[in-house]
């Protein structure tokens, strides 16, 4: 059990989804892959595939036109899995918070795990916020 | 007997999970990053093992078992020193399990990863049966037992094209076309879209035991003692990773033009030259 606790919190796979959001978060979140940050040094890799996914990373607010698509991704991925919303438009709605076509944040639609707000949410601050998704994996939920 | 059969199955997998958790460290390295643990596969197979399982289609989990069995059996048929073209053989079969998988969900992405592996099949098979025919025309025999003296400095050429062979086993940049196994995704994971869990871990089990198994057919080519063989092959996998970081992808049909021409043009040559000096 102990060694599935510490695998799962030492190989935590990506997928990055952008709801919707202006490309901000998104270009952090690739900063974090660069070799200044380089997140594959706790195991993280960005994998483009929900079936082999742990963790979502979602941007952007939620909205009618793309909801269903992130529960289709969400329910895709193999348990246990974990939701990490960045930015201050998942988080909330953000600026689009009253916009005819925005639900507000990713929690209207899929449960979330955790939230790193900001706009845009700084490199740190995602590492930060994965990471404290780990202890969460670590448990299997 | 027993204890080499029991030794294969048991310690290549820990050889081959080693192997390409140095393989991440050192691309790492070489990109100016700090990478990942060396156990860091291990961690990721243990995790994919104890992920729930999401079953799409019924089929490819039966063939997931076919394929890692057969990949085994040819890892059990180097380590009695039996036949070579048979063992290539075996993976052969291995590979058309693991595309008949994949062609058996309705993934267009799994649809187009299988295409493509079957064009590396058609590329990297030829060169292995050539390689173990002239060998057979160096020694006499196809049995791996009967190869005693140093091979690599009459089959120099054949060498090269296994090094062509073994870019693509190892699912490596130049020929990285089925898999996009580094995160390239434009067919998402391709041939690995459609499984997750348990089955993309026996899968990544039997890519360990194929990498060594390859390795070790290379170190064939010099069999003066144990550690020349061992040194050729891992100078080899050395090779190739320097050539997946300083090279971009290309599309399927320069594998096929170089595997064909570079790679078969290479083996028949010293094959004809084998045969007309005699070695």
């Amino acid at each position: 059990m102990n060694w599935i606790a510490r695998s799962r919190a030492k190989s935590p796979w990506l997928l990055h989804y952008d709801c919707g959001s202006c490309n901000g978060c998104d270009i952090e979140i690739l900063a974090c892959l660069t070799p200044l940050y380089d997140i594959e040094r706790f195991g993280i890799v960005n994998m483009g595939n929900p079936k082999h996914a742990d963790i979502l990373l979602v941007t952007g607010p939620a909205n009618h036109p793309n909801y269903r698509v992130l529960k289709n991704l969400y329910e895709q991925m193999p348990e246990p899995k974990v939701v990490v919303v960045v930015g201050s438009c998942g988080c909330t709605g953000g600026v689009f918070h009253n916009c005819p076509n925005i639900l507000g944040g990713i929690d209207k639609v899929i449960p979330v795990d955790v939230y790193v707000p900001g706009c845009a949410a700084k490199p740190e601050a995602i590492i930060d916020g994965v990471v404290l998704a780990l202890e969460k994996l670590k448990n299997g939920k | 007997m027993a204890i080499i059969f029991i030794a294969a199955i048991v310690v290549t997998p820990f050889i081959g999970g080693l192997l390409r958790g140095i393989d991440r460290k050192l691309t790492a390295h070489m990109q100016g990053r700090i990478g990942p643990p060396i156990q860091q596969p291990f961690y990721d197979i243990i995790k994919l093992f104890s992920k729930s399982q999401i079953i799409t289609t019924r089929s490819p989990l039966l063939l997931v078992y076919g394929y890692l069995l057969f990949i085994v059996a040819a890892v059990v048929l180097f380590a009695l020193k039996q036949d070579l073209l048979m063992l290539i053989l075996v993976l052969g079969v291995a590979d058309v399990l693991l595309v008949m998988g994949s062609f058996s969900t309705r993934s267009p992405y799994s649809q187009i990863g299988s295409n493509r592996e079957l064009l590396q099949m058609f590329s990297y098979e030829p060169i292995l049966i050539l390689a173990s025919i002239a060998i057979y025309m160096e020694t006499g025999s196809f049995l791996i037992s009967r190869i005693q003296q140093p091979l690599l400095p009459t089959l120099w050429p054949v060498y090269l094209a296994l090094l062509i062979a073994l870019i693509i086993l190892m699912r490596k940049s130049p020929f990285d076309i089925s898999a996009s196994e580094h995160a390239h995704q434009e067919i998402v994971r391709g041939i690995f879209t459609e499984y997750s869990g348990l089955y993309l871990g026996l899968i990544e089990l039997a890519h360990w035991y194929e990498l060594v198994l390859v390795l070790a057919v290379i170190s064939l080519l010099w069999t003066a003692g144990v550690w020349p063989g061992i040194l050729l092959a891992l100078f080899s996998w050395f090779i190739v990773l320097i050539i997946d970081n300083i090279n971009a992808r290309l599309t399927w049909s320069w594998m096929i033009r170089t595997s064909w021409v570079a790679g078969i043009g290479l083996s028949i040559l010293n094959i004809i030259g084998l045969r007309l000096f005699g070695g």
